[in-house]
C-alpha cells in the first residue's frame, strides 16, 4: 500500500462519488483553482465537467441554498466553503433551513446536502481568516457535523456524510492536509453507526480532541509514554449527534480527562465533552478534575509572537498530564 | 418580449382608486375563469375558516393571511404542473392551495394537529405538499429564494423542462439572499421564476419607507433578467404574464420575475385589520383596495360578459365555505401528535 495524503484523501472521496453517484455534484467559490482549497479538488472539473464541479459567484448564502433545493430534488450536493469564517454568510441556509427541514416538515422532505467547510488558521491571517466554529454548528440539533483527522477518515466520512440522508457539515483542516497514512480500501460507514472513537489505549489518563486538535492528544501521549505514563487517546470524529459513550468508558478506566480543542473556551465543545462524560460518572470514578485545554477567549491574532501564544501545542497537553498525575517538568520543557 | 426594460416605479398599480373595474377576461375560455374562481374562493374561504379559529383560540401559532392577494397565487399556479417545484414564506397558505394541497391537512397543521401536512411539527409558517409541488415555506422572507434556484439547477439537471418557483414579497427584495440568487441564477442560466408578490407593506412598514423606488421587478432588468410588472388583483394579467414566462424559462432554460401588485386585507399577522399598527394603514386605504378585490372584479366581469350568473356564483362561494367549515371541524377532531413522537424526524430514520 502506498501512502496516501489526507488532502489526497478527500480528492479520492469526490472521485469515488461522482463516478458512482450521477446525483452528486459540488459547487462553491475556488473550485477551478487551488489557490483556495489546495491540491484536495485538483483537476476533478477537468475530469468530471465544469457542469459538476461550479465555481461559484462570491454567493456563499445562495450557494448553500441553492445547495440544499438541489438536495430537497434528490441531488446529493457537496457545498464548499473555503473558509470557515465566510460560511457564516451561509448560516441562513444551514442553521435555519437545511438542519431543521426534516423535523418542520414532520419528515416528509430531506436535505441529504453535505456542507465542507475548511478550517483555515495560522501563517499570521488573522481574526477573519482562522474561525474553527464546530462548537456552533455542533449546537444544532438536524445538523451532522463530522470532523475528520485522519486520512482515511478524510475519505470515508466525506463518502458517508454524502450518502447520508441527512445535512452534514464536513469540516477539514489545512494544517492536516499534508499527513500520511497507508490506507485500506473506501470502507462503506453508515454516519449514523460512526462515533468517537480510542485510538490508542493507555491506562492513566484519557486524551480527546477532534480533527487537529486530536493529533496534540495522540503527539502528547507518545511523549507521556516516554515518561512512562500510558494516555489513551479518543478521536471525537462525530460531534453531533454527540455519543459520550466512548469516552465515558475510556475515563471510568483512567479516572483522569484532559480534553483538548481548537475552538474557544466558553460554550466550547470541551466543555460539552466534559459535561456528557462527567453527568454519566460518579464523583468516586475522577482520579481527578476534567481539564480543557482550548483556545483562549480571542479572536486570533495575526502576528507570530501573538499567534504562538494564542495556539495550544502538545507541550501544553503534556504539561497539563503530568500536573493531574502529579508532578511535572514545566510546560515548554 | 416585453417589460425587459428598466421600470423603478410601479405607478398606477399602486393606487387603489385605479385598476377596479370588471377584468378584461381576453380570450379566456369559461371553464379555465370559473376554475381560477373556484381556487380564488377556495383560498379566501379557507382564511376566513382560519380566521374563525385564530378568534376562537383554536389555532394559537402565528398565522399570515393572504386574503386579497388570491389572484397571484392562482394565476402562476395555472401554468406550473405538479412536477414543478416551489416554495414560498410565512404567507403561503394561497400558494399551497393554488397547487392543490390538501385543505385538510392544511387547516390540521395550523391547529397542530398529527394529521396535518407537516405532522404538526410546523404549522402555519411551515406548509409542504410535495405531491402537488409545493417544497415548503419558512417565515425568513427570503429563506426560500436560494432553495427555489437550488430546484431549478436540479430540473435543469434532470433533463425536461421543470422549473423551480419561489413566491416572496417585496421586504424580500431587500434582503441580500434575494440579489445574490437573482445573480446566480442569471449567471447559471437557471430555469426558475421569481415571483414577487409587492403587497406594499413588510410587517407594519410601508413600502415609501423602506425602499427609494417602489418596482421590485427593477432589479431583475439590472441582471438582464425577463421579467413583467403587472397588476396583482387581476387574475388574468398574472396568469398571462406567468405564463409567458414561464414558457422562457422551461424552453431558453432561463430565470424570469414576475412582479405582482397587491395588497393584502388583514393585518402582517392574524385576523385583524391593524390600522393601528401599520404605518400608513388606514381604513379609507383599505376600503379602496377591498374595492380592487381580485374575486369581485373577476365575478363582475364573469356576469357582464354571461360566463356565469350572480346565483351561480353566490353558491359557489357558499359551498366553498361550506367546505372551509367542515374541514376545520374535522381537524378540530383530529389527533395532537403523540408526546413520545416528539424527536421523531429530527434525523432520517436509520436505514
Amino acid at each position: 500500500m502506498t501512502k496516501v495524503k489526507y488532502v489526497e484523501a478527500i480528492r479520492q472521496a469526490h472521485i469515488y462519488l461522482l463516478e458512482r453517484h450521477p446525483n452528486v455534484f459540488v459547487i462553491g467559490q475556488g473550485l477551478w483553482s487551488p489557490w483556495y482549497v489546495g491540491n484536495s479538488m485538483r483537476d476533478l472539473d477537468q475530469m468530471f465537467g465544469r457542469d459538476r464541479i461550479i465555481d461559484s459567484p462570491v454567493s456563499e448564502a445562495a450557494c448553500t441554498g441553492l445547495a440544499v433545493g438541489a438536495a430537497l430534488c434528490g441531488y446529493r450536493p457537496i457545498v464548499l466553503h473555503p473558509r470557515m469564517d465566510f460560511m457564516v454568510l451561509a448560516c441562513d441556509a444551514i442553521v435555519d433551513g437545511a438542519a431543521k427541514w426534516s423535523y418542520m416538515f414532520g419528515g416528509r422532505a430531506r436535505p441529504a446536502v453535505t456542507i465542507r467547510s475548511i478550517i483555515n488558521r495560522g501563517g499570521e491571517q488573522g481574526a477573519q481568516h482562522s474561525q474553527a466554529l464546530h462548537s456552533w454548528f455542533a449546537h444544532v440539533p438536524g445538523l451532522r457535523v463530522v470532523m475528520p483527522a485522519t486520512a482515511s477518515d478524510a475519505r470515508d466520512l466525506l463518502i458517508a456524510a454524502v450518502l447520508c440522508d441527512d445535512p452534514v457539515l464536513y469540516i477539514d483542516d489545512r494544517w492536516l492536509y499534508e499527513i500520511e497514512e497507508e490506507m485500506p480500501p473506501v470502507t462503506d460507514v453508515a454516519l449514523a453507526d460512526a462515533g468517537p472513537q480510542v485510538r490508542m489505549a493507555g491506562r492513566d489518563v484519557t486524551l480527546v480532541g477532534a480533527g487537529w486538535s486530536y493529533h496534540l492528544a495522540e503527539e502528547a501521549a507518545h511523549r507521556l509514554a516516554e515518561s512512562g505514563i500510558s494516555a489513551e487517546t479518543v478521536d471525537l470524529r462525530v460531534l453531533n449527534p454527540f455519543a459520550a459513550g466512548p469516552i465515558v468508558e475510556s475515563v471510568r478506566k483512567t479516572g483522569r480527562m484532559i480534553v483538548i480543542d481548537g475552538g474557544w473556551k466558553t460554550c466550547g465543545f470541551a466543555a460539552e465533552v466534559i459535561a456528557s462524560v462527567s453527568e454519566r460518572l460518579p464523583g468516586r470514578a475522577w482520579r481527578a478534575a476534567p481539564q480543557r485545554i482550548t483556545l483562549p477567549d480571542a479572536p486570533a491574532p495575526s502576528s507570530r509572537s501573538l499567534e504562538q501564544a494564542y495556539y495550544p501545542t502538545a507541550d501544553i497537553v503534556v504539561a497539563a498530564a503530568h500536573k493531574l498525575l502529579g508532578g511535572a517538568p514545566s510546560p515548554r520543557g | 418580449m416585453q417589460g425587459n426594460g428598466l421600470v423603478l416605479d410601479i405607478g398606477s398599480l399602486g393606487d387603489p382608486s385605479r385598476h377596479t373595474a370588471p377584468l378584461d377576461l381576453k380570450n379566456i375560455d369559461a371553464a379555465t375563469l370559473l376554475t381560477w374562481h373556484a381556487r380564488m374562493l377556495l383560498i379566501r374561504t379557507a382564511e376566513e375558516a382560519i380566521a374563525d379559529l385564530i378568534r376562537a383560540d383554536e389555532a394559537r401559532g402565528p398565522c399570515h393571511l393572504s386574503i386579497g392577494q388570491e389572484a397571484i397565487a392562482v394565476g402562476v399556479a395555472h401554468s406550473l404542473r405538479a412536477t414543478d417545484r416551489s416554495f414560498g414564506t410565512h404567507r403561503s397558505h394561497g400558494h399551497y392551495l393554488a397547487l392543490g394541497g390538501s385543505l385538510e391537512a392544511l387547516l390540521a397543521e395550523i391547529l397542530g394537529r398529527d394529521t396535518g401536512c407537516a405532522r404538526g411539527r410546523g404549522g402555519s409558517m411551515h406548509i409542504h405538499a410535495g405531491e402537488a409541488g409545493f417544497f415548503g415555506s419558512v417565515p425568513f422572507v427570503g429563506g426560500t429564494i436560494a432553495l427555489a434556484a437550488g430546484a431549478a439547477f436540479a430540473a435543469k439537471r434532470d433533463g425536461g423542462s421543470d422549473v423551480g418557483v419561489a413566491f416572496f414579497g417585496d421586504g424580500a427584495c431587500e434582503e441580500g439572499i434575494f440579489h445574490e440568487t437573482l445573480n446566480l441564477a442569471a449567471i447559471m442560466r437557471l430555469p426558475m421564476l421569481f415571483v414577487v408578490e409587492n403587497n406594499l407593506f413588510s410587517s407594519h412598514m410601508d413600502l415609501h419607507f423602506r425602499q427609494p423606488a417602489t418596482s421590485q421587478s427593477r432589479f431583475a432588468a439590472a441582471q438582464r433578467v425577463a421579467n413583467r410588472l403587472v397588476d396583482g388583483n387581476d387574475v388574468v394579467a398574472v396568469a398571462e404574464a406567468a405564463h409567458e414566462l414561464l414558457a422562457l424559462c422551461r424552453n431558453e432554460r432561463v430565470a424570469a420575475l414576475l412582479e405582482a401588485v397587491t395588497y393584502r386585507w388583514s393585518g402582517h399577522v392574524g385576523p385583524n385589520d391593524d390600522y393601528d399598527v401599520g404605518v400608513r394603514r388606514s381604513t379609507t386605504e383599505l376600503k379602496a383596495w377591498k374595492r380592487r378585490d381580485p374575486i369581485g372584479r373577476l365575478e363582475a366581469a364573469l356576469v357582464a360578459s354571461r360566463a356565469a350568473d350572480r346565483e351561480s356564483l353566490d353558491r359557489a362561494r357558499a359551498d366553498m365555505a361550506a367546505r372551509a367549515r367542515l374541514a376545520a371541524d374535522a381537524a378540530l377532531a383530529a389527533p395532537f401528535p403523540d408526546p413520545a413522537s416528539l424527536l421523531d424526524c429530527v434525523y432520517a430514520p436509520r436505514a
